[in-house]
């Protein structure tokens, strides 16, 4: 087991009295992959958002590394460098190519020189399968291929951990596996990952382990084994069961 | 006199409307563009003051804004009446061009800049590079009709003694007892203007446009 990358301690974010989650604790340690599941309105994206700190949290601290992030006078700027993230409707930048897209955070943030930004790019592009299309604007590429766009575009940062809020939820099904396919990849070449996902396929194979996420807590947290096969919570058994027949169907149809 | 003669001392007044023109519009840009980032990135007080700013000057008629402005920026500092008018007119304008931009930022979606913050960008890097070049070309076209109006607008400014082709019109109507002709050289003139400049925008629309499948 590699040390923690990642350190959640009692995270609780309310809107007013709203409370959407409340006291999660979490670890993630280097080369894991860890999928949160859970129903929708649950807080998913709200943790994944606290966590690269788009959103704030209101109680609970978080550390990167040895870095508390959480802490008063924390340079987000710098934190978010090191934490990629993929969104479910892709975001990428509309106005840039493809290889624009991947070189942006190279060249303003990371000051790279042009010509080193852009092979890096193309590496980048190379790993997600796409560097015939780095001359192509957002919409001139398919929803797969937006998404791996913009995942080449976090990859390319060198980021410590890689967060993914639904990356496929917003594909059309036949587009589906080839992102879960570069996921897949990231995983075993052991990068770090948190993925909120419905694609239970992917969970069972890739997670080393699952975290059940319902109404703003964790009700359960194990290895795909144990909670498919022996889950300690029957709404649990419920949930995996209801999902994997939705969403299980599909993946072996395509 | 005869037609020539006429129309060339009304065209000589181009000059100066395109002149007025090019001080007054891309200085309402600026001031417009600022305004508008004021007013959806700087928090709340700088969002009222802005939208103050956007509603009283919107409300008032361009003529009176520019005698005040005028008498107000002529009183400071002491500049022509040519100088002191574009810049008033820009004034005015900026309100209009804030009122633009600020619609084009709103519907560049929000997740931009996040995607942008999530790479590391900061706040003021995610505009200059990823919202503004959006924003821009979203503008081209509400911006061609503002700047249709600031070319007809700055016929305001003969009030002020600036010689462009109103006060020229004016003028050589005054003195040949030719009024129809004198102010439909003057439409013309506008009109040919008002026309090019969008014509010119135009393509600038189609060049800017993001290439996407159709």
């Amino acid at each position: 087991m590699g040390k923690p990358i990642l350190t959640i301690k009692k995270l609780t974010k309310k809107y007013g009295d709203n409370v959407i989650f409340h006291d999660i604790d979490l670890v993630v340690n280097e080369g894991d992959t860890i999928v949160i599941i859970g129903p929708s309105g649950t807080g998913k994206s709200t943790l994944l958002r606290c966590i690269n700190l788009l959103t704030c949290a209101d109680e609970g601290q978080i550390w990167l590394d040895d870095l508390e992030i959480t802490a008063k006078g924390c340079d987000e700027d710098r934190v978010r460098q090191h934490i990629g993230m993929v969104f479910q409707n892709f975001l990428l930048f509309n106005h840039l190519t493809a290889l624009d897209n991947v070189m942006m955070g190279l060249t303003r943030v990371k000051h790279m020189k042009p010509d080193e930004a852009k092979q890096k790019a193309l590496r980048e592009l190379e790993r997600v399968g796409l560097s015939d299309r780095a001359d192509h604007y957002p919409g001139q590429l398919s929803g797969g291929q937006q998404q791996r766009v913009a995942i080449a575009r976090a990859l390319a940062m060198d980021p410590r951990i890689m967060l993914f809020d639904e990356p496929t939820s917003a594909l059309d099904p036949e587009l589906i596996g080839e992102v879960l396919e570069v996921m897949r990849k990231l995983a075993l070449e052991g990068m770090t990952m948190l993925v909120v996902t419905h694609e239970m396929g992917f969970a069972r194979e890739v997670a080393d382990r699952i975290v059940f996420l319902e109404k703003g807590s964790v009700v359960e947290e194990g290895s795909p084994d144990d909670l498919f096969y022996h889950p300690k919570h029957e709404r649990t058994r419920e949930f995996l069961w209801k999902i994997t027949e939705l969403y299980g169907k599909k993946e072996k149809e395509y | 006199m005869d037609l020539v003669k006429f129309l060339q001392y009304i065209a000589s007044g181009t000059a100066y409307t395109i002149a007025v023109t090019l001080v007054a519009l891309p200085s309402g840009l600026l001031l417009g563009m600022l305004f508008s980032i004021l007013n959806v990135y700087g928090g709340k007080v700088s969002q009222r003051l802005t939208s103050l700013y956007s509603t009283v000057m919107r409300g008032i008629p361009p003529i009176v804004l520019l005698f005040i402005l005028y008498f107000i920026v002529s009183g400071s500092i002491n500049l022509s009446p040519f100088w002191a008018g574009s810049i008033s007119l820009g004034i005015v304008s900026s309100a209009y061009q804030m009122e633009i931009v600020r619609g084009a930022i709103l519907s560049v979606s929000s997740g931009q800049m996040m995607a942008a913050r999530a790479i590391g960008m900061s706040k003021n890097q995610a505009i200059q590079h990823i919202i503004l070049p959006q924003t821009l070309r979203l503008a081209i076209p509400p911006w061609s009709n503002e700047a249709a109006i600031v070319v007809k607008d700055s016929s305001l400014v003969y009030a002020l003694g600036v010689p462009e082709i109103l006060r020229r019109a004016q003028l050589i109507s005054a003195s040949t007892q030719e009024p129809f002709l004198a102010y439909a050289i003057a439409a013309l003139i506008y009109f040919l203007l008002v026309f090019i400049t969008n014509r010119l925008l135009d393509v600038l629309d189609r060049r800017l446009r993001i290439p996407a499948n159709p």
